[in-house]
Order: structure tokens, then sequence, then C-alpha cells
């Protein structure tokens, strides 16, 4: 519950500051939290990943765009009720959404009763690795893991394709302006 | 830049414990929380850091654009592959049991490592990659 109330108040902190600094900085305390509720949840691997890529690298990844770009977002010229709307009505719809979910932890739910004692209680036998979440991600599931690596290869290979084309003549001209005297 | 000494000793102390604890992340998942995924992202995070405080032509010299690219590809190939060899030797595509290995534990173990090496190569370069790509352009102005 106080991991939450600091999220949403890290969210409204989020919205409410023009300096974006300040903003990717909150936004890497967001993912350290939402990977602390993670972490209580009993979710390690996805702890991990969010404070890795989450805080880590997206943080860095927007501290390299912001030296692209001005620190400071410019005031929206009307205000923003669009935008506002689309959220309040998006978030409705998810609380609406969880009436329907069963109680946390429950034993006896689908998610619970369809493949998931299948694979505790055969990820031994048949793989012989202990780590559960391992042997579903590389072995059970190995083909949505094929296309999270695609996905990441796609992502690579677009970043390459948009930002690798400005950089190609500049490292010419430093060169050539090193070389010259 | 001489004022930062204190960075600088730091960082390299750090860097040799991240890059070995981004391999022990990677090679411990089956018994701990940690994968390929992960894992890479711990390296290549080692390796921006090393650029954020050298210098990105220092980083370069190290860990080359074309290896990074070579990186990203070759871990996507060796997904593939993995998966095409079990389809080529009569088991569905990635299907570890396929393997040429009597023990099936031991060609589940095989399947899974090879495709774990393969994300762990994806994602290292694809995060080296696109720093690279970002603070490249930074420095064009």
């Amino acid at each position: 519950m106080v991991l939450l109330t600091l999220l949403a108040v890290v969210a409204i902190g989020i919205v409410r500051l023009r300096n974006l600094f300040a903003v990717v900085i909150l936004g890497a305390v967001y993912s350290f939290l939402i990977a602390t509720v993670f972490l209580v949840l009993d979710a390690p691997d996805v702890a991990m990943t969010e404070a890795a890529v989450g805080a880590g690298i997206a943080t860095v990844m927007m501290l390299a765009v912001l030296h692209l770009t001005k620190t400071d977002e410019s005031r929206p010229r009307q205000p923003q009720i669009f935008p506002l709307f689309v959220s309040a009505v998006t978030g409705a719809a998810l609380i609406y959404g969880t009436l329907d979910l069963p109680p946390f932890g429950e034993a006896d739910t689908p998610v619970h009763t369809h493949v998931g004692p299948y694979y505790l209680s055969q990820s031994i036998p048949d793989t012989g690795v202990p780590n559960v979440v391992a042997s579903v991600l590389a072995s059970y599931r190995g083909w949505d893991t094929l296309g999270e690596v695609v996905v990441i290869f796609t992502a690579a290979i677009g970043v390459l394709l948009l930002l690798r084309r400005a950089q190609r003549p500049t490292r010419q001209a430093t060169r050539s302006r090193r070389d010259a005297p | 830049m001489r004022l930062d000494v204190i960075l600088r000793v730091i960082a390299k102390l750090l860097l040799p414990f991240t890059v070995v604890f981004g391999f022990y992340v990677h090679f411990h998942a089956e018994t701990s929380p940690g994968g390929g995924f992960q894992a890479g992202v711990v390296i290549g995070a080692g390796v921006i850091l090393y650029a954020i405080i050298f210098g990105l032509d220092e980083a370069i010299k190290i860990v080359p654009v074309r290896v990074v690219e070579l990186l990203v590809s070759v871990g996507t190939l060796i997904f593939l592959g993995v998966g095409i060899v079990g389809w080529l030797l009569g088991g569905n595509y990635l299907d570890y049991y396929a393997l040429p290995i009597a023990d099936p534990i031991i060609s589940q173990e095989v399947g899974i490592h090879l495709v774990e090496i393969g994300v762990l190569m994806a994602v290292t370069g694809a995060v080296i990659a696109i720093f690279y790509a970002f603070a490249g352009r930074g420095r064009s102005r």
C-alpha cells in the first residue's frame, strides 16, 4: 500500500513537472518502486528486469536523448482536455476490469489450474531446471522468447538505420578536421 | 575532465564486478532469478558506464561498433538456428529433445543454454548499439 501510494505521488510529479531532467529521474524512481512491488509479489525475475531495464538502461537512454533536445518542456497552447479524458476513461475501464478478478492468491483460479501446475510439477523431470521461470521462458515457451529476441533485434536495427546515417558523414568530417592541421 | 578522478576510479573498480555479475546472472539462471535478458542488460550497462565516464571513443576502442552489430545479429541467429536444428533432426521447431544427445534432460539443458546465450548476445548488442547511436548523434553538434 505504501509503495502504491508512493507510485501515485511519483506519477503525479511526473505529470506536473516541466523540467525533463527531473522527469527522467522520477521515471527511474517509478521503475524502482514498481520493481519493489514486483519483489513484494514474489516475482524476482520481473523485478530484476524492471530494475535493470526500466530504471537503469531506459534512464540512461532518456538522458542521452535529453542531451539532443531542450531540458524544459514547452507549455501546451491550450489546456489538454482530450488526453485527460482518454486517460480518465482508460483508468476507469481498468478499475472496472479489476472488479471481476478473483481475490489475489486464490488457488483455484484459471491461471493456477490450466498449465501452471504442469510446469511446476514437470519442470525438473522434463528439463532438469529448478527455476520454473527459466524453464518456461527458454523451453516450454521458447517460441515466445524467440519473438522477444526478434523484437529486440528489430529495435536495434531500426535505431541504427535511423540514427547511423547522420553519424557517418560527421565522423568523417571530424577525422578530416583532425588530419588537416 | 581532470576533476572526476573519483568517478574514474570508482568506475574502474565497479566495471569488472558488473560484467562478472552479468555472467553470474546468466549462468546461474537455472536456480536463481535471472537469465540471458537480464544478464545482457547488466553487461550492456557496464559498457555504457565505461562510455559515459571515459568517453564514447574509448568505449568504441574496446567494443567496436562492428562487434556490437555482429552480437545483435549472431545472437538472434543462434536462437533461430537452434530451432531449425531441432526441425531438421525430425522434431518440432525449438524442440530440444530432437538434439542429437542421448539423455533427454541433457539435451534440454544444452538447448536452453544455447538459446539463452543467443538472448544474451542479442540483448547486450542491442543495448550497446542503441546507446552508441544516441551518444554518437549527440557528438555531431
